[in-house]
């Protein structure tokens, strides 16, 4: 019999029950809660007067609404100027008193972005199932756990059951190696998977990220790919347990104490794909060919080399294809075979689920120290992932290397990755953004998004368009 | 939920591609704590020429006169005939909210993306998965014929257009089940409950480390 995959083994590990018709019964160890999926559920438990089944399962925190100026942020929830996402904040402050959710309130240190707090308080480790009703919670699976998005009523299915209904995924292994070149990030990888095989080309699989360039990866780059998953069509992505995995969860605020670190341990080491474990799709890219990627339309799968020109509709055979990428050329107010470098831009954002914690906030300062910020730049903002990250990086001095560049240093939260603050595009602003999704509209009405890593962010913020960061840092040094 | 059996109605196209949640219900609407109250949002991007605003009235708003959900002849559709991986992006619920509230049963496409797909069964929406050339030919017919209906029968698993020309198509057993019910899915999985509590007293003895933790 061929061996198991790491998603075969997850499964395997949660199945509750195994129905007749197909469906499954899988067990939820953690789940992650948010103000805007959630408070339909809540109410949807109080109407048919359910309870939590396991009320230490959940961890609860504020992220999509919360603004991120200090001077919004002092007074806490009251502070918020919008009335409804200081309503929906308010909300999920309520729901989480009145039925005993741990949750760290906007102003709490250990508040952040729900995938940036899940794994840094040890919340997600790795063999565990995670959920989240958010399509990024994929990010988790950088710890070798089965995590994914749900939509809000399997928020109030978790909460009352403790369990999916779900049906088994098919397996992809998306498989990179080689070495990557000098100035070559996790993002510009998953740019390139994403690229490579569409934005549905994961549609109904869970992929597995493996190959050298994952073995030697760092825990928050493993996170930044697996996170995007979701923009390749699959709901997880995950990566194989290994030494780096175990030494990120250690000492962390949930990880198992000293009693029970090794059987943990030993049970984790099991997270792995066997080596004659089948899949039923493979996916193989050089890992020492990919240079840095930006996007130029209105899908994830729209990206070229900083290098390239935007490319021609009229190049594409694809009959629905071609008319998606002419939609998105007018969209972006960009022209064909306009070179990448040219593109105006008007802001910069190095922030998000996808790229705000400490090692993309450590990249980006590196980029950016004793430089300044164009002039033609209106903005560029830097938001850390939770107050924890901000705290270590205040604590290295990264903060003040922003700031004298002329970047602004903000408060923790989803800012503007998609707008549901006060941080957004203006119409027919360009913006270069460490963010994952570049749909019409998603940061700020009329807004164009050009999706970068947070290196290429910084370089574009200093430059006032695009650079390859790799000629950068040599013009620089 | 409210039951789906079988449902006739006018048809209206979204005839694109990697239509994502964003464009179905932008984010600024997501602050909503109702679950209703969404349909007049919908597409709010490609309906309208301005910005649309939370708790605002659509009444006088400048309207995208080519949007085909703006056309006389889509008024009261009820089946959404769209392209492949028609829901991509967020996990917002939000979205089949807003079709539901709309007025449309049912959509039709080559695929769907895999959460907005889950999430419109829960919420009483069938999405029907028909192959590329089928979908082709539906939106040529659809396109060449004003008020084109079509019927969606749920318990025989065919699309019928109005040639009487029926095309199968295939869902999960358990998902069918549910839909033609109407059935309340958490109250089916508490049937369960003593497999859960079975499941959690091994998992507490092997990996003690998963509970009690955060509290």
């Amino acid at each position: 019999m061929a061996g198991k995959t790491l998603y075969d083994k997850l499964w395997d590990a949660h199945l509750v029950k195994q129905r007749d018709d197909g469906s499954a019964l899988i067990y939820i160890d953690r789940h992650i809660v948010h103000e805007v999926t959630s408070p339909q559920a809540f109410e949807g438990l109080r109407l048919a007067n359910r309870q939590i089944w396991r009320v230490d399962s959940v961890l609860a925190t504020p992220d999509h609404n919360v603004p991120t100026t200090v001077k919004e942020r002092a007074s806490g929830v009251e502070g918020i100027e919008d009335p409804v996402s200081k309503i929906q904040v308010k909300t999920l402050d309520d729901n989480c008193d009145s039925f005993g959710i741990t949750e760290y309130k906007i102003n709490d240190r250990r508040q952040g972005i729900v995938h940036v707090i899940g794994p840094e308080s040890g919340a997600c480790l790795p063999g565990m199932t995670v959920v989240c009703g958010d399509s990024h919670t994929a990010t988790n699976g950088a710890l070798g756990a089965l995590a994914h998005g749900i939509g809000t009523s399997e928020v109030e299915h978790v909460l009352a059951t403790q369990c999916l209904v779900a049906k088994k995924m098919k397996n992809m292994l998306v498989k990179v190696d080689g070495k990557l070149g000098k100035g070559i990030t996790p993002k510009d990888v998953v740019l390139a998977i994403i690229a490579k095989i569409g934005t549905a080309g994961g549609n109904g699989y869970a992929i597995e990220f493996g190959g050298q360039v994952f073995r030697d990866m760092s825990m928050e780059g493993r996170m930044t790919v697996c996170n995007m998953a979701i923009e390749a069509g699959a709901r997880a992505g995950m990566v194989a347990v290994d030494e780096t995995t175990i030494n990120y969860v250690k000492d962390r605020d949930f990880a198992p104490s000293a009693a029970h670190w090794d059987a943990a341990v030993k049970e984790w080491q099991n997270f792995v794909s066997d080596d004659d474990a089948v899949f039923d799709s493979v996916v193989e890219l050089d890992g020492s060919a990919i240079n840095p990627q930006v996007s130029w339309g209105t899908s994830p799968e729209m990206v070229v080399d900083v290098s390239a020109a935007v490319p021609n509709p009229s190049d594409e055979a694809d009959s629905v294809k071609k008319a998606g990428m002419e939609r998105a050329l007018v969209y972006m107010g960009l022209q064909a075979g306009q070179k990448i470098t040219d593109i105006h831009l008007d802001r910069v954002f190095i922030g998000s689920c996808t790229n705000s914690r400490i090692e993309d906030m450590r990249a980006a300062a590196a980029v950016v120290k004793g430089r300044t910020k164009a002039a033609s730049i209106k903005e560029a903002i830097v938001v850390p992932g939770s107050g924890l990250v901000k705290a270590q990086a205040e604590a290295e001095g990264l903060d003040k290397i922003f700031v004298e560049a002329g970047l602004e240093w903000r408060e923790p939260g989803c800012s503007m990755c998609l707008a549901m603050n006060a941080d957004k595009l203006g119409a027919g602003e360009h913006c270069a953004s460490t963010s994952n999704r570049n749909f019409e509209g998603r940061q700020g009405y009329g807004g164009r998004t050009h999706l970068v890593s947070p290196e290429m962010a910084a370089a574009a913020a200093i430059a006032g368009h695009f650079v390859d960061v790799r000629q950068f840092e040599l013009e620089g040094e | 939920m409210k039951a789906f059996t079988k449902v006739s109605g006018v048809a209206a196209p979204m005839d694109r591609a990697n239509v994502d949640t964003d464009m179905i219900i932008p984010k600024q609407f997501l602050k909503s704590i109702k679950r209703s109250g969404f349909g007049k949002n919908l597409f709010d991007e490609l309906r309208y020429l301005d910005e649309g605003m939370p708790d605002q009235s659509c009444e006088g708003r400048p309207v995208n006169t080519e949007f085909p959900l703006n056309l006389e002849r889509y008024q009261g559709a009820s089946i959404l005939l769209a392209r492949e991986n028609f829901g991509c992006g967020s996990s917002r619920e939000h979205a089949p909210w807003a079709l539901d509230d709309y007025g449309f049963r049912a959509i039709l496409a080559p695929s769907y993306a895999d959460i907005f797909y889950n999430n419109s069964f829960k919420n009483g929406l069938l999405p029907v998965i028909l192959d590329e050339a089928i979908i082709d030919k539906l939106f040529t017919e659809m396109y060449a014929e004003e008020g084109y209906e079509l019927t969606i029968d749920l318990e025989q698993q065919q699309v019928i257009t109005p040639s009487g020309e029926s095309f199968a198509f295939e869902v999960d057993e358990f998902r069918r089940h549910c839909l033609l019910n109407g059935l309340d899915d958490i109250g089916l999985t508490l049937e369960d409950a003593d497999f859960i509590k079975a499941y959690e007293k091994k998992r507490r003895a092997e990996a003690p480390w998963l509970f009690d933790t955060i509290k």
